[in-house]
């Protein structure tokens, strides 16, 4: 039995690929408007009209089979059949945005000349319209002489006319396939082009100026001071929503947590399993889960951003800040993917061609403020810094995570200008980008993107950071001291023992024992650094406390100095690398050479700015 | 009747232009290549959008029905004629 047919959807970027796909297979993935979106392997099963079952791979999209990206070259290792772990696809299915056609065609007819058999996606054939431009399939159809169906992937339309014609290419390819024989694909750029305008002239049936929608939103989002300041509404709104909006479901789940914690303590005999479950798993990981919230809400503002049109726009306004940090305008989407997390922004960095550039980005994306940082930074500024107004309306907590922010993004701007002058020092690349049309995001998409890192989230709860937390447990329980001594269980724990042969190196920058152990495992995820303040107050605190995040505030506020908080919160400005970026990191970089340097500088930084602080802050009276 | 050639970066927003030569010597060969994916070529009719932007930052032109950002060195090495 041979394995189902292999189809690959290819394109150019903005051709709607990955809608179509989500069509076809019914998968979970993200759709968004920025070229390069696609950069994964994402593969999916479809079934033909006539019950044969297919298996469809969505290839990243491309201008042409010279690649200039890593993205492109997956695309053309693919086509040619010299992908590691990719089979040569059965059939293609090209993917074009019916509004560009002149500027498609070209690759397509890159593509059609491979010899595969092909079925040609005149995909978005209603915005087309919607923009004054009324194509003709068939004449398209006559002049590449191959299959061409309209679709409209967002909506499912077409997609049966799409699968019946690619029934019938696979179903003519048999055993023929001739690899090779098409020789190299025609690589003269220019002959391409002029045949391209010319087929795409002789599909087009009728024709109005363009996109009137798009270049009057543009006016305003482009323009120098409006769009500059649209930008800086924006993100305002998003880290405002961040805050605010996020309460009320956090204050629900907290008490959820406090709740639980309670029942078990009641329930359970005292002993293993009631500090193993009240202490260990449900005030270690409810301290992470209780930050949900801010962690989706801040994914919705970069899936809508990304999914109308507008993330590339911003890109573009920032080119020139960029441009004087040595970055491109490019760099910045990766950039404030980071303030979710820094995983998917390093990913998405694929997409910037320059690798020196790319490496900058790379290496500097870790200090975008990153979601995990977001538990840290809200319990140490809610328990130490005082809620005072400083002008009616700003209130000092607000302003002092702000200037966090503010920190890490200044500190990622100097570090990528060393950076550019030192190690990864080399002509500046360009900045050339096509700014797709604005689309309505689609609620669905929205909200499959939102069920991703929803789950993701949990499952790292429920996984890395319940793992740790009983770890952490354990370590802190055990040996329990002697009966009737009067030594704090902690520092007699092997976990406190640790920590305090630890606190030699960490005593001089302000942290004692209880925060360098907690500075252990954050390596493993930032935010199990609330889970293990929470479990080691809950470890040594007296009987009856209140549970939940009112128990950590209560043990910070009783135990912590301004200084030390201060320093605290620097620490994390720069340092911890969780796992998972650094994973990223090599596996990017392909080695350990980048990552090692990462986690170097980053760790060196950290200890000198929380340093400075602490002994400034100390030195001032604070 | 054409008007004496400018380059792309000094073309005024919404007059119709042609491209009447690219220096491609002037760009870095992924500029350069990447230029040419994006459709740009001698005889193709092209239109600056949006150009003001902030301390010399990006402009946006229209190349076929697309919309494309280019920074000002670039734009600087395409020559056009108006056409209107």
């Amino acid at each position: 039995m041979h394995a189902a047919p292999l189809v690959a959807l290819v394109g150019n970027p903005n051709a709607g690929k990955s809608a179509l796909f989500n069509a076809l297979t019914g998968a979970r993935q993200k759709v968004g408007n920025y070229p390069g979106v696609t950069v994964e392997r994402r593969s999916g099963r479809a079934t033909l009209p006539d019950g044969r079952p297919l298996e469809l791979v969505d290839l990243p999209g491309a201008y042409s089979l010279d690649p200039l990206s890593p993205d492109e070259r997956v695309t053309r290792d693919v086509l040619l059949g010299t992908q590691a772990g990719e089979r040569l696809p059965d059939a293609l299915v090209i993917v074009l945005d019916a509004g560009n056609l002149d500027n498609h065609l070209r690759f397509a007819l890159q593509l059609i000349a491979l010899g595969t058999p092909v079925v040609v996606a005149l995909n978005m054939v209603d915005l087309a319209e919607r923009d004054g431009l009324v194509l003709s399939a068939e004449a398209l159809a006559a002049e590449l002489g191959v299959p061409v169906v309209p679709t409209v992937a967002v909506r499912k339309r077409g997609l049966d006319a799409l699968k019946a014609a690619l029934a019938g290419a696979i179903g003519t390819s048999g055993a023929v396939r001739l690899r090779g024989t098409s020789g190299a694909p025609p690589s003269d750029l220019r002959a391409l082009q002029q045949r391209a305008r010319a087929i795409a002239r002789a599909s087009v049936v009728s024709e109005t100026p363009t996109r009137r929608i798009t270049h009057a939103l543009d006016a305003v989002a482009l323009h120098p001071v409006w769009g500059t300041l649209l930008l800086l509404t924006i993100l305002f709104l998003m880290f405002q929503a961040v805050f605010s909006w996020a309460t009320v479901p956090q204050d629900a789940l907290d008490a959820l947590f406090a709740d639980a914690g309670r029942a078990v303590s009641t329930t359970l005999p005292e002993g293993f399993l009631r500090g193993l479950i009240a202490d260990g798993i449900i005030a270690g990981v409810g301290a992470v889960i209780v930050f949900l919230p801010q962690i989706l809400i801040l994914f919705l503002f970069i899936l809508l951003l990304e999914a109308s049109g507008y993330m590339v726009r911003a890109a573009f306004l920032m080119d020139r800040l960029m441009a004087a940090a040595g970055l491109s305008g490019r760099a910045f989407i990766p950039l404030l993917s980071s303030f979710a997390c820094a995983v998917p922004g390093i990913m998405a960095t694929r997409t910037i061609e320059d690798e020196k550039d790319r490496l900058t980005t790379i290496l500097i994306a870790p200090l975008m403020t990153c979601s995990a940082r977001l538990p840290v930074y809200t319990l140490v500024i809610g328990a130490l810094i005082p809620n005072a107004r400083v002008i009616p309306g700003v209130g000092l907590q607000g302003l002092v995570m702000f200037a966090l922010y503010i920190l890490g993004i200044v500190g990622a701007f100097v570090a990528a200008l060393v950076l550019r002058r030192t190690v990864t020092k080399g002509a500046s690349s360009g900045f050339m980008m096509e700014l797709p049309k604005y689309q309505l995001p689609r609620a669905r998409d929205v909200a499959l993107g939102l069920w991703q890192r929803a789950y993701s989230f949990l499952r790292r709860a429920g996984t890395i950071i319940l793992g740790t937390t009983i770890l952490l447990w354990l370590l802190l329980s055990y040996p329990k001291p002697p009966a009737g001594s009067d030594v704090n269980p902690v520092d007699y724990s092997i976990a406190g023992r640790i920590a305090n042969a630890g606190a030699v190196v960490t005593k001089p920058i302000g942290f004692d024992r209880d925060i360098t152990l907690a500075l252990i495992p954050a390596i493993a995820a930032r935010e199990i650094s609330v889970a293990a303040l929470g479990t080691v107050y809950a470890v040594s605190a007296d009987q009856g406390t209140a549970a939940g995040q009112a128990a950590i505030t209560d043990a910070l506020k009783r135990r912590w100095s301004l200084p030390t908080a201060l320093a605290f919160l620097m620490w994390f400005v720069f340092a911890p690398q969780c796992i998972s970026t650094i994973a990223v990191t090599r596996r990017e970089t392909n080695g350990w050479r980048w990552p090692a340097f990462m986690v170097g500088y980053l760790f060196a930084l950290a200890y000198a700015f929380s340093g400075a602080t602490y002994w400034l802050a100390v030195a001032s009276g604070l | 009747m054409l008007a004496p050639a400018l380059t792309l970066e000094q073309l005024p927003p919404r007059a119709p232009a042609l491209i009447a030569a690219i220096d491609w010597a002037r760009l870095a060969e992924p500029e350069a290549k990447r230029l040419r994916e994006l459709g740009f070529d001698e005889g193709v009719g092209v239109e600056m959008l949006h150009r003001a932007t902030l301390w010399g930052g990006p402009v946006a032109c229209r190349i076929g029905r697309m919309t494309v950002a280019l920074r000002r060195p670039v734009a600087a090495a395409i020559r056009v004629t108006q056409t209107g």
